[in-house]
């Protein structure tokens, strides 16, 4: 079972982020993981550690793909210290400021040179938060589409796989046979930390550095062009009081005032 | 004129307020058709609850397949309408469905999206508040037809009657879109409160209320409003994950948000801080959620929020 698990290196949640020339200034923020990934490299390591693990040469490996600038390295290698084989970077000047679409066509031409059965996706990254890609990768390739996982469940036998999906829609039980793109919600698992000896073996491991040309793909001109952006004037200072008895009835106050009651 | 597509959203078998809302954007572009897919012999009680909103005729496409292939099969029927209709372009509802389905679409037809739209103006610019709602972003589709997801709760619907004319469509889904198959659906349990993303206000509570969601619950029903929680409560079990608000939960803009013990976590926060309005109640002075407040109480919960109910009951009567 070859499963591919696709990540991308994001801003830091807290750092403060900003648009420049119409994309989001990547320099300067500290660079991070997207941690809603880690779950899906997690599930990923689960699934074939339930079925005699990942050694080298075995039956079953994780490779870690991505999309991004050289120093997304430092994320992927975050995957690999967490117990992935190996990883393929897609770096390209052409490639900054790329949207959904962009991104997923590159990942899926990637995936399909691969030979890949999975492909375990986080359902969304912190900084674009489309929610988008894992469905346009399900398109695109002409694979099952197993989105929004609360569990993932195998069976590299009869080369099945089934999922509980989870939405605010409600709770789906779905099945595909492989080749599936599957992505994982934050309630599937609680990440492993890298362990020392994971760090340590994941600077060995093989990270395939690859440009447009050698995926094959032409980069495109854009989907869709932003006119313009511009930070929003940060909340005024608001009323802060402390209950002395009187806290709710001072609540009920404001709210009136404010032609909520 | 120009066609714009909508696609209806529905609870069960009620359209939401959240069609009006893409009507209303919608029509600013052109002639509003609304596609209602529906099992077998559902179409048409579908299609009747389309009626509120400035949309001209609906389109009802009646398959097994969409329950059976979910994402898939509707993308694909989408697709299939976009190329007979040529419309200008695809509103959809900002949620995980409706969100999977507009990127389907996309690629399928190779046109450009926007996602999380809060409003969409006469010549198809699409405005994203990015970043937590710190920036504001105006930008265009360029290529195919402008597909855009629009948060509900965020364009002020024109809910006026209207009597669509209704046409079935019937197509074939592709083998392509049958290869994951629902066998079972459990849809979320509907209380007697609003709908968490459409309603004008929300009471939301966390780690504080230790379990006991009857205060805030209380205070939300005094003011009419849906009840949300933080993550650390649903993980607890102590409230239905379909009422999780934040970065894995749902995204709300009411009106007013009342926080109520709740810290103010970054993932919070991201499915909240555009709310109008925010008043909190936290008994740490110091949690980052007061940095948003607009109204913040430093006080127990337990306390603040009876006698606060008891205010709204009092002024209501
Ligand atoms: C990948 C990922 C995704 C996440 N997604 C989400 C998400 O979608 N939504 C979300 O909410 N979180 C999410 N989180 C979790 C988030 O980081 C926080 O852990 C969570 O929001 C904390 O919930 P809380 O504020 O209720 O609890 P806490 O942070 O524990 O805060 C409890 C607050 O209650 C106050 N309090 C206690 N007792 C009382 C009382 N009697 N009266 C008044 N105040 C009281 C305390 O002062 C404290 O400020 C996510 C985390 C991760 C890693």
């Amino acid at each position: 079972m070859k499963i591919a698990v696709c990540v991308k290196q994001v801003p830091d949640s807290w750092a403060e982020k900003k648009m420049v020339n119409g994309v989001l200034d990547r320099e300067g923020v500290d660079a991070v993981l997207n941690d809603l990934d880690e779950y899906a490299v997690e599930e990923a390591l689960r699934i074939v550690e339930a079925h005699g693990g990942n050694e080298e040469g075995g039956a079953h490996s994780v490779t870690i793909v991505s999309m991004g600038p050289e120093r997304a390295t430092e994320a992927i290698r975050k995957a690999l210290s967490m117990g992935a084989n190996d990883a393929i970077l897609v770096s390209d000047a052409a490639l900054a400021g790329s949207d959904a679409l962009a991104t997923s066509k590159v990942l899926a031409e990637v995936i399909k040179s691969g030979g890949f059965d999975l492909v375990i996706c986080g359902t969304e990254s912190t900084d674009a938060r489309m929610s988008v890609v894992p469905a346009m990768l399900a398109q695109r390739l002409g694979w099952a589409q197993l989105t929004f996982a609360s569990s993932v469940s195998v069976d590299p036998g009869a080369n099945t796989v089934s999922i509980t999906r989870t939405t605010e829609a409600g709770v789906d039980a779905i099945n595909s046979k492989f080749p599936a793109v599957i992505s994982v919600v934050e309630k599937i698992n609680e990440p492993r930390y890298p362990s020392f000896k994971g760090i340590m073996a994941s600077k060995k491991k093989t990270i395939d550095s690859r440009d447009l040309a050698t995926v094959g793909v032409s980069a495109e001109s854009a989907w869709s062009l932003v006119a313009d952006s511009a930070p929003r004037p940060p909340r005024a200072a608001g009323v802060k009081i402390t209950d002395e008895g009187n806290g709710g009835n001072d609540l009920v106050k404001f709210l009136a005032e404010k032609k909520f009651i | 004129m120009s066609q714009v597509l909508i696609l209806a959203d529905f609870a069960g078998d009620k359209c939401t307020k959240t069609t009006a809302e893409l009507a209303t954007a919608a029509a600013r572009n052109g002639s509003v058709t609304a596609i209602v897919l529906a099992a077998p012999g559902a179409g048409a009680t579908l299609a009747a609850s389309v009626k509120h909103g400035p949309i001209a005729s609906v389109l009802v496409v009646e398959s097994a397949d969409f329950a059976t292939y979910g994402v898939a099969a509707a993308s694909d029927a989408i697709a299939q309408v976009i190329a007979q209709k040529s419309p200008t372009a695809l509103f959809v509802a900002s949620h995980a469905y409706g969100k999977e389905v507009a990127g389907r679409v996309a690629v399928a037809t190779d046109s450009g999206i926007i996602t999380d739209a809060v409003d969409v103006s006469a010549d198809l610019t699409a405005t994203q508040l990015v970043f937590g709602g710190s920036t504001t972003v105006h930008s265009k589709v360029s290529k195919g037809v402008a597909i855009i997801t629009v948060r509900p709760n965020s364009i002020e619907a024109d809910l006026s009657d209207s009597t669509p004319a209704v046409e079935n469509l019937s197509l074939t889904i592709s083998d392509s879109a049958k290869l994951a198959t629902t066998t079972s659906s459990t849809p979320p349990v509907k209380g007697g409160r609003p709908e968490l993303t459409e309603a004008q206000i929300v009471v939301s509570g966390g780690r504080g209320t230790n379990g006991d969601f009857g205060a805030v619950e209380g205070f939300a029903d005094s003011l009419n409003a849906a009840v949300g929680a933080s993550r650390a409560a649903t993980d607890a079990g102590w409230y239905p994950h379909s009422h999780q608000v934040g970065q894995t939960g749902k995204t709300v803009s009411p009106q007013l948000y009342v926080a109520c013990g709740i810290s103010g976590a970054i993932q919070h926060r991201a499915g909240m801080q555009t709310s109008k309005t925010i008043a909190v109640v936290n008994k740490d002075p110091e949690a980052p959620i007061f940095d948003l407040a607009d109204f913040g109480v430093v006080g127990d919960l337990f306390a603040v929020l009876p006698q606060a109910t008891q205010g709204v009951t009092a002024q209501k009567s």
